[in-house]
C-alpha cells in the first residue's frame, strides 16, 4: 500500500514542480503575511508571548491558501475520475498525506526561519520542546488540512469554504500551539508542559483515524 | 475466464430512477455490449460496474478464475477508458500510462507500452505532453490506459468518440483480438460496434409506472 502511495506522492510532487499551482500561492501568501504584521508592529516592542501567537497565525492563514490543491487541483482538471480508476481511497488518502506532509513542512520551515530573522521578540528558550510540538502540529495541520481538502474539492465555492470549514477542525490544535510555544519562549521544562503535549498527540491520533474512517464515503461519491 | 453478474441493480440520483432491476450474467472471455438511447443510463451502468460510483440497491459480482474480488482489488484487473476521462496534461503519454501501471503495483511492461502506442501510431509521440496531443490523439491514448495494465475485463465507453475513421479501425482490430482471451465491454450507440458485440443488454430511459 505505501508503494502504491509513494507512486502517487511522486505524480503529485512531479506535478506541483511542473506546474507551481501551490507553491507559488503559498510563497506569495508567506511574503505578503509576514511583511503585513511586520507594517502593522512597526516600532512597537512585542513580547515574546506575541510573537509566538502570531507565528501560528501565519502558518494558519498560509496553509489555507495552498493546502487544499492536493484535491482541488484533481477536481478542477477533471483527473479524480483517473485516480479513482487507478488506486483504492487508502491509497489515494495516504499520497496525497505525504505530499501535504512534505508541502506544510517545507513551508513552515521557511517561515520559521523568515519569521526567527525578522522578528526580534520570538526567543525560543526551550528549543527542543518547540521543535518536537512544532513537528506534532506540522503532521496535525497536514491530516486535517488533507481531509477537509477532500470534502471541500466537489463543492462550487472551494476558497471560502476551505478556511470556514478548517477553522473549528484545526482551533484545538492552533490553541495548543500557541499555548507551547509561548511556554517554550518562557524556558518552561517539559513535566510542565506535559499535557498539552499529550493532547496534541491525541489531536493527531483522533484526526488519523477519522480521516482514514470518513474518507472512503467522500471519495466515491 | 471472467463473470460479470448483476442482481436487481438500480441507481436512482436523489428522486431520479437512472435504471431498476438490471439483471445479467456475462461469462468471458467475449465482447459484450451496452446500447441504449442517449440518457438511457448506459455511463452511469459501467461506472456502477467499474467501482466509480456505488448502487442504490442491488448487487454486483466480478469473478476472474473463479475468484470474487472486492471492489478494493477490482481496481487492479479491471481496465476503462472514455471521453470523460482525463489524462494528465503536464506529464508526457509515458509517464500517464507509467502511473497507471504503477500506482496498482505492476511493473510496466515497456515493450507491450511501446506496441499499444505502435498500433495506434503515438509510438513517436509517446514523450511528448498530453497537453499538446489532438483530441483524437487523447482519446487513443485513454484507449492504451485501459489496456496498459494487462487488465481481466476492459470496459470502454464510447470508446470511438473523436475518433477518425483510421482511429477507430486501431480500436476495432485491438478489441476484436483482446477479446479473444479476455472479456470486453462496449457502452455504444453505433450500430457497428454493437454488431461486433456477442452478447447485448439495452437499456431503456427509465419511466416510473403509470406515467405517460
Amino acid at each position: 500500500m505505501f508503494r502504491r502511495a509513494l507512486w502517487l506522492f511522486n505524480k503529485d510532487l512531479t506535478s506541483e514542480l511542473r506546474t507551481r499551482y501551490a507553491i507559488n500561492a503559498l510563497a506569495m501568501f508567506i511574503i505578503v503575511t509576514i511583511s503585513v504584521i511586520m507594517f502593522a508592529i512597526g516600532q512597537e516592542t512585542i513580547s515574546a508571548a506575541l510573537a509566538g501567537g502570531l507565528l501560528w497565525v501565519v502558518i494558519f492563514f498560509s496553509a489555507m491558501s495552498g493546502l487544499s490543491r492536493a484535491f482541488v487541483s484533481e477536481e478542477e482538471r477533471g483527473t479524480s475520475l483517473l485516480l479513482q480508476l487507478v488506486a483504492s481511497p487508502t491509497v489515494v488518502l495516504t499520497g496525497k498525506l505525504f505530499y501535504n506532509l512534505i508541502l506544510v513542512f517545507a513551508m513552515n520551515m521557511v517561515i520559521l526561519v523568515l519569521y526567527s530573522a525578522l522578528f526580534d521578540a520570538f526567543v525560543l528558550k526551550n528549543v527542543y520542546i518547540f521543535f518536537f510540538s512544532f513537528v506534532l502540529g506540522n503532521t496535525g495541520l497536514a491530516f486535517a488540512s488533507t481531509i477537509i481538502a477532500s470534502i471541500i474539492a466537489k463543492a462550487n465555492s472551494k476558497g471560502t469554504l476551505y478556511p470556514v470549514l478548517s477553522f473549528p477542525i484545526l482551533l484545538p490544535l492552533l490553541l495548543m500551539l500557541v499555548e507551547i510555544t509561548k511556554r517554550c519562549s518562557e524556558g518552561v521544562k517539559f513535566e510542565d508542559i506535559a499535557p498539552e503535549f499529550f493532547a496534541l498527540v491525541s489531536y493527531n491520533v483522533v484526526i488519523a483515524a477519522v480521516s482514514y474512517m470518513l474518507f472512503d464515503f467522500i471519495w466515491k461519491e | 475466464m471472467t463473470k460479470l453478474l448483476l442482481k436487481k441493480l438500480t441507481k436512482t440520483f436523489e428522486r431520479r430512477v437512472i435504471f431498476k432491476d438490471i439483471n445479467l450474467e456475462w461469462n468471458g472471455p467475449g465482447l459484450f455490449g451496452i446500447a441504449g438511447p442517449n440518457g438511457s443510463g448506459k455511463s452511469t451502468l459501467v461506472k456502477v460496474v467499474t467501482g466509480l460510483i456505488s448502487a442504490t440497491a442491488g448487487e454486483i459480482t466480478i469473478e476472474t478464475d473463479g475468484k470474487k474480488l472486492s471492489p478494493s482489488t477490482a481496481i487492479d484487473y479491471i481496465g476503462f477508458a472514455s471521453p470523460y476521462l482525463t489524462l494528465y496534461d503536464e506529464f508526457t503519454a509515458k509517464e500517464n500510462l507509467e502511473f497507471a501501471v504503477n500506482i496498482r503495483g505492476q511493473q510496466l511492461d515497456e515493450a507491450k507500452m511501446d506496441q499499444l502506442l505502435e498500433h495506434f501510431s503515438l509510438l513517436k509521440r509517446k514523450n511528448d505532453f498530453v497537453k499538446a496531443y489532438s483530441s483524437g490523439m487523447k482519446q487513443r491514448l485513454k484507449i492504451i490506459f485501459a489496456f496498459i495494465h494487462n487488465p481481466d475485463m476492459i470496459i470502454l465507453d464510447e470508446p470511438t468518440a473523436n475518433l477518425d475513421a483510421e482511429g477507430k479501425q486501431k480500436v476495432y482490430d485491438l478489441v476484436k483480438q483482446t477479446a479473444k482471451e479476455k472479456m470486453v465491454i462496449f457502452a455504444t450507440n453505433e450500430e457497428e460496434e454493437l454488431a461486433m458485440c456477442d452478447e447485448i443488454i439495452k437499456i431503456l430511459s427509465y419511466q416510473p409506472a403509470g406515467r405517460n
